[in-house]
């Protein structure tokens, strides 16, 4: 009984990420009591907020958890990552930008709504997505190349949407996204998050998304066979990431009203992709679960956090960072999985024999 | 006549009809670059300064097309190069070392990364992508550590060495005060070189290259013919890791300085280059000689943009 329930832990695919949390969160907790404090303060502007590394996690995990989101349909649909996330970021954040100064600098007034800015980023980050699932679905070229292309391209388009300019945003109201609603203690964020993991709930709970998308990812040529269009469900996975690209967008440039083109998302494309290898998802494609990959991209944020609180330098950030999540993914090989799984047995047969 | 134009082409397999159009894509672009731009293009030495120049990418790019042609992929290679010219600069500078030392720690380097990141990929059968993803953030990060800020090295020694040129006969040109100038090259051009002529010979004729075309091609039947899938597989990262650590000592033997931003994007380039060569991502087909001539075209293309006075941004 025990052991069937033990079984059956370790084999769901939400047993990685949870470990990772809890160990994580045990770690903190030797180290410093007060890591999961929360506490109500004011910020700059008088507003009440709440505060504490846990509320900071929550709110800068959040671009990761919504990448992770398209990055999971994308890696599931054609068993290739997008490596290009970060620049598509940048472009559609400066096209976001472009629309609200309206190619002037420095405006007194934003120039048009931003719900209409934040349109036209959706828009292009879609074409993006367009462009690469064009050339992934339609041209066959494989996934991490094709997005090659925009991996090394984008941050050039991005200057060049503004003319190398950086625009300011004037209208605070802009920056609610990416800090806080006067008069809500909980960053925007969370609710940015949360509205987008509800959409992509009922999107998988009442569409075929989630199904074919895995059909397409464990054989192509079988799903095509059984009336699925490949081609379609590959190209809309796509889509579906520029869509959370923009998004992402919306919240990484509402951080700070402007954007810095060289570093603005810069190597969110290998957490986003750690996030979904994070979340037990095999890389080669098939089947996915998105809550795993969610909950990688928050473990990653709160690796991250630790990590700065152990006063690591942000640039040697990378280096820890890299010995976690080899240590993570050896420890899910199936040939390391499998190797304790005998090594359990053969201990288990001896206590017997005993 | 039609039979015998059909033959030819039967007999060309995937691997010598892409080095055919690499090279020919190579030569238009060159012939190009000379009758549009004119100027530097036509002196010889413009060709050899694009050697000298990517003598560290031909070496990487190598190493990235033997790990292609078996299946796999390494993208630490950038982090590897910045890390040993980081490592060896400091080494030379701070520490007062020798030119012998700091190439032995190069291919310390490159050595330690191929055995952990070919133990982790051949034996425990992760993915060669998340396993040179977190080698690069590794590599990225310890360069960061072992120093933050960049700078170029004193050693007098090591000066003269970086500034070694071997001339190449006939091939000199006449500068505008009527005086010949020998074309040179540097001292990375020759080790680059003779990597390639040797990784050649060893992909053509012998039994451990002609293994990383089976493993690639496909893994179940290079498992049946008997070949040990997983010792090849081993011995690709291997190679290109230890690749990537004599080209980092190419790049530190041409830039002469450490600096955790060098060598940014280089695995993007060593693929790019790999890939115009011919090599497939998907394994199994490639040639060294096709890389040769893609960190060629790539960077005659850079040349021509560069001089065509494009912002690089």
């Amino acid at each position: 009984m025990v052991k069937s329930f033990f079984k059956r832990l370790t084999s769901n695919q939400l047993f990685i990420p949870l470990m990772a949390l809890i160990l994580l969160a045990v770690i903190n907790l030797i180290n410093d009591p007060g890591f999961f404090r929360i506490t109500l303060g004011t910020n700059n502007a008088g507003n009440p907020v709440l505060s504490g590394y846990l509320i900071t996690i929550l709110d800068y995990g959040s671009e990761l958890g919504i990448l992770a989101i398209g990055m999971t349909l994308v890696t599931a649909a054609s068993g290739g990552q997008d490596i290009s996330v970060g620049a598509t970021i940048a472009i559609a954040g400066s096209a976001m930008l472009r629309v609200l100064c309206g190619g002037n600098s420095r405006p007194d007034q934003i120039q048009a709504p931003i719900i209409v800015a934040f349109l036209v980023a959706c828009i292009v980050g879609m074409l993006c997505g367009a462009f690469n699932g064009l050339l992934v679905a339609i041209f066959k070229i494989q996934p991490m190349i094709a997005t090659l292309i925009l991996f090394t391209a984008g941050r050039s388009i991005a200057a060049w949407i503004n003319n190398n300019e950086l625009p300011i945003v004037p209208d605070p109201k802009f920056s609610y996204f990416g800090s806080f609603i006067p008069g809500i203690p909980i960053p925007t964020t969370v609710f940015i998050v949360a509205i987008c993991i509800v959409i992509i709930a009922l999107v998988l709970k009442f569409t075929n998304l989630g199904l074919y998308t895995q059909a397409v990812g464990i054989n192509e040529n079988s799903s095509r066979l059984n009336g699925i269009n490949p081609t379609f469900i590959k190209f809309l996975a796509f889509v579906i990431l520029g869509l959370c690209v923009a998004v992402a967008a919306l919240i990484k440039v509402s951080r700070l009203s402007t954007i810095n083109y060289s570093v603005i998302a810069k190597d969110i494309e290998m957490d986003a992709i750690l996030a979904v290898a994070l979340g037990g998802n095999a890389l080669s494609g098939g089947k996915f679960n998105m809550w795993a990959s969610i909950l990688g991209a928050y473990v990653i944020q709160f690796l991250t956090t630790t990590l700065y609180k152990f006063n690591v330098q942000s640039d040697a950030l990378a280096a820890y960072k890299a010995v976690v999540v080899i240590l993570l993914v050896v420890f899910s090989a199936p040939t390391v999985r499998d190797y304790m799984a005998r090594l359990g047995k053969n201990m288990a047969k001896r206590k017997e024999a005993a | 006549m039609n039979k015998e134009k059909k033959s030819i082409f039967n007999k060309m397999n995937d691997t010598s009809l892409l080095l055919t159009i690499t090279i020919v894509i190579f030569l238009l672009m060159y012939i190009g670059a000379i009758v549009i731009q004119g100027g530097g293009f036509t002196k010889p030495q413009m060709f050899f300064n694009i050697l000298n120049a990517n003598a560290a990418l031909i070496i990487t790019a190598c190493g990235m097309s033997i790990v292609m042609i078996s299946g796999g992929i390494d993208i630490s290679v950038g982090g590897v190069v910045a890390l040993v010219s980081m490592s060896c600069a400091v080494y030379l500078d701070h520490k007062g070392g020798s030119i012998i030392g700091s190439i032995l720690i190069a291919l310390g380097i490159g050595i330690a990364f191929g055995l952990v990141q070919g133990f982790l990929v051949a034996v425990l059968d992760i993915q060669p992508f998340i396993v040179s993803l977190a080698g690069m953030f590794f590599a990225r990060g310890m360069t960061t550590i072992v120093n933050t800020a960049p700078f170029n090295v004193e050693d007098e020694e090591f000066n003269a060495l970086k500034l070694t040129r071997v001339n190449v006969p006939f091939m000199g040109s006449v500068n505008k005060k009527g005086i010949y100038v020998p074309a040179y090259v540097e001292i990375g051009v020759i080790v680059a070189l003779l990597i390639v002529v040797l990784l050649f010979l060893v992909l053509r004729w012998t039994r451990l290259g002609r293994s990383f075309y089976a493993v690639g091609g496909n893994k179940q039947s290079a498992l049946m013919m008997g070949i040990n899938v997983r010792r090849t597989k081993f011995l690709s990262h291997l190679i290109c890791s230890v690749l990537a650590g004599i080209g980092g000592y190419v790049y530190f033997l041409h830039v002469g300085s450490g600096s955790a931003s060098h060598a940014m994007g280089m695995e993007m380039n060593a693929i790019a280059s790999s890939i115009i060569g011919g090599t497939m991502l998907t394994g199994g087909v490639g040639n060294i000689i096709g890389t040769l001539f893609g960190v060629l075209s790539l960077s005659t293309i850079q040349n021509i943009v560069a001089s065509a006075g494009l912002d690089q941004a």
